[in-house]
């Protein structure tokens, strides 16, 4: 984006208070990491406006100023604990030299309408960092699982030596008994023998009961549409207590058609919702069409209907894929021994032994879980851009 | 042609069929329930390897469902459909079972084996034999540990250090149940051993523990699982916490963390079989083939290879060797062990039985406090 306003320096007295606010609040932080939040506020803003007076002077070029400051964070975070405060300063080194041009030479104005008030400006700002935030907020958890997924401790606990960056502090042990122990190896072949099967099923329904839903003239289609998405509104313990003394009396219990039958039910409710927005859109003058040349309903439905419904069809089967392949509270009722899945192997094992072999795990699904995610918006994009409703 | 197919298939099956019911009809399957973990580990090592060794097309599946057995054991039987062959239960669990007649009775004489020197089992186990429906396997004990780095100087030694805040500061982790902790809290309170129980049976002693805890609420975090703790003492996140020896033992000995345990005021408690009631009777005949073995004298000795839990058979504590990988002594890691067990409790499943829910109650609403 081009700069919309023309802009100009700033005032001191705007520039240097906002830098060791700033400052200030990033103080807290390194502050409570090493005995003393106040110390950390008030060392943060004295250091910070100093930066900004400095800055303010204008005797160095800008980008040496940035370098300068950049490597005295960096040797600042190195003395105060050692490698990786090294590169945590350096970040907040770059940042901070980066923010205080940018508030002193009032580019943060060039890109925000020229009519807007100081006030609006602020908010444009702050909502950005609110967002952010909740972003942090929600990506750290798994963020962090990740790197503990490689210690070559049994513990989930950053070691010394990982914390230094030693490479004798990381292994690959737990993806090694992620694959080699039966243990983890018969619960991904469980559930990829369960969730493959479950999502045709429910696919295969939930489309055919989508499809025959969005008919005007079916009696009663509200009130089946509220029983068949029930699943996903009725707290799952309730659902799987129901399952499995309705399923103990048909003697399907423990068995593993009972858990593809139980994750199917799970898995309509994701189908049905998804296919019934892609049918909103969907022309019915085309099967008539269809039907006017000759077509009967079922070469009609795979040659007219199917093609145009696919995304929708294709993301719902992606919802019920994960649910069936992330699905722990059923599947401890309904399933047995011989059927136990994976992520009921890494309920037991989170509750009996802490064993960083489950984050291995979790970091393989969360990677499998991106790629789908990736896949289904990739998809939604490609028939959003097929029906002309998006500008790009 | 054909006629002659079909009666070489018919012989053919009957062949097969003959060949599987020919060992007392015994089904093939056993699903075992445990407790996950090293314990799981042990048992597998020690019975079930060497069982199927012995027993060609055998096959033991695990559910580790042992900590939800009694509600899991309930609904099977509501619903008709008991799917687990063997059932590894602490006492208590035993007790509650046998009461509501969900697991079977056991005549231990008939049922397990005698020691080798022909003593009858019921002998062998002796007191450890605390339901009709029960077959004991270890004796286990929950107790104290702390960060060797982190108590300072002076080392805790006895039980009480965890009410010490003023020595060893920082966050300690007990379990979240009334149960040890109350005794713990009495003991230090100054209640002789002996005493404790018709101490905690008034209501006034009940308060007394209460507020001997509430003086290190605070700086307590309570754990349900048995792994809490030794992560717990990885991190450095508690300098002290109560978890069941064993767990120490593979803190210390096998992960070797700077961590060191106190047997002082440790709490028996025992482990072992039920086999649930209702069983079809080739389900029945081969799990007592298999629970017969699996507790004889050699294989409870066995077991202590893997992990330091105390067998629960008299005959058993002479066999008790080295460990398996770490070619250790197990004998002074027992908890049963002479020189750990000078001062002890052992759970007292009669007084529980008829206060938890009442103590139970007054705890919860302590913690909520």
């Amino acid at each position: 984006m081009v700069a919309l306003t023309p802009i100009s320096r700033k005032p001191m007295s705007f520039v240097v208070p906002t830098v060791a606010a700033a400052g200030a609040v990033a103080g807290i932080f390194v502050g409570a990491a090493q005995g003393s939040s106040l110390l950390g506020l008030l060392v943060g803003a004295a250091l910070l406006a100093v930066i900004a007076v400095i800055v303010m002077q204008d005797i160095l070029p800008e980008r040496m100023m940035k370098w300068i400051v950049t490597a005295g964070f960096a040797i600042a975070g190195f003395i105060l604990a050692g490698l990786p405060a090294l590169i945590i300063g350096a970040l907040f080194g770059w940042f901070f030299g980066w923010f205080a041009y940018w508030l002193f030479e009032g580019r943060y104005r060039g890109k925000v309408a020229p009519y807007l008030t100081s006030g609006q400006v602020l908010w444009h700002f702050t909502f950005r960092v609110i967002c952010g935030a909740i972003f942090v907020f929600l990506i750290t958890p798994i963020l962090v699982v990740m790197p503990l997924s490689f210690n070559a401790q049994d513990f989930f606990t950053f070691t010394q030596e990982m914390l230094r960056f030693d490479p004798a502090g990381y292994s690959l042990k737990h993806y090694r008994d992620f694959l080699t122990n039966p243990e983890w190896t018969n619960a991904v072949a469980n559930s990829l023998r369960i969730a493959p099967v479950a999502t045709l099923l429910s696919v295969s329904l939930g489309t055919l009961a989508a499809i025959g839903l969005s008919q005007s003239h079916v009696p009663g289609r509200r009130a089946i549409m509220a029983i068949l998405i029930s699943p996903m509104i009725v707290p799952l313990i309730i659902s799987a207590t129901g399952m499995y003394f309705f399923y103990a009396k048909i003697g399907i219990i423990g068995t593993y058609w009972g858990v593809v039958l139980a994750h199917t039910v799970l898995g309509i409710p994701f189908v049905i919702i998804t296919v019934t927005a892609t049918l909103v859109g969907f022309d019915n003058s085309l099967t008539r069409a269809a039907a006017n040349m000759g077509a009967g309903p079922v070469k009609t439905f795979f040659k007219i209907q199917m093609p145009l419904i696919l995304p929708g069809v294709i993301s719902g089967g992606l919802f019920a894929f994960i649910t069936s392949f992330d699905e722990v509270v059923v599947v401890i009722f309904i399933g047995s021994a011989k059927l136990q899945t994976l992520p009921w192997q890494m309920f037991t094992g989170l509750r009996e032994q802490i064993s960083p072999t489950i984050l291995a795990a979790a970091t393989i699904l969360v990677g499998i879980s991106i790629i789908l995610l990736t896949i289904v918006e990739m998809l939604r994009r490609r028939s959003e851009r097929l029906r002309g409703m998006s500008p790009a | 042609m054909t006629f002659t197919r079909t009666l070489l298939a018919t012989s053919a099956l009957v062949a097969v069929g003959g060949t599987a019911f020919a060992d007392g009809h015994m089904a093939s399957d056993m699903t075992l329930v445990s407790w996950g973990g090293a314990y799981q580990n042990s048992q597998q090592k020690a019975y079930v390897e060497p069982y199927i060794a012995m027993n060609e097309g055998v096959t033991a599946v695990w559910d580790e469902s042992s900590a939800e057995a009694v509600a899991k054991l309930r609904a099977m039987n509501e619903a008709g459909n008991i799917t687990w062959d063997l059932v590894d239960v602490v006492a208590a669990d035993a007790i509650r079972l046998c009461d509501e007649g969900l697991a079977m009775e056991i005549n231990p004489d008939e049922d397990l084996a005698d020691a080798p020197d022909g003593t009858k089992a019921s002998v062998d186990f002796g007191d450890l034999i605390v339901s009709d429906c029960f077959i004991p396997q270890i004796v286990y004990s929950t107790t104290m540990g702390y960060r060797t780095d982190l108590v300072g100087d002076t080392a805790p030694t006895s039980v009480c250090a965890v009410f010490d805040t003023e020595a060893y500061p920082g966050k300690r982790s007990l379990e979240k149940r009334p149960i040890n902790n109350m005794e713990w809290a009495l003991i230090c309170d100054g209640v002789a051993k002996d005493d404790v129980y018709s101490v905690l049976e008034t209501a006034e002693g009940q308060e007394r523990a209460l507020a001997k805890l509430d003086t290190i609420k605070d700086d307590v975090i309570w754990w349900s699982a048995g792994a809490d703790t030794p992560q717990l003492l990885a991190d450095g996140e508690v300098v002290m916490g109560s978890t069941y020896n064993g767990r120490f033992f593979s803190l210390i000995e096998e992960q070797k963390q700077p961590v060191a345990m106190l047997w002082d005021a440790q709490v028996f408690d025992l482990d072992g079989w039920i086999i649930p009631a209702g069983l079809p009777a080739d389900r029945l005949a081969r799990v007592k083939d298999f629970v017969k073995f699996a507790t004889d004298t050699q294989r409870l000795a066995d077991q202590s290879k893997y992990i330091s839990y105390g067998p629960a058979r008299l005959s058993s504590a002479p066999l008790v060797g080295k460990h398996a990988d770490l070619g250790i002594d197990m004998a002074p890691h027992m908890p049963t062990d002479p020189a750990n067990a000078t001062n002890t409790f052992l759970y007292n499943y009669e007084f529980w039985a008829d206060y938890r829910d009442d103590i139970d109650a007054k705890f919860q609403a302590w913690l909520a406090k």
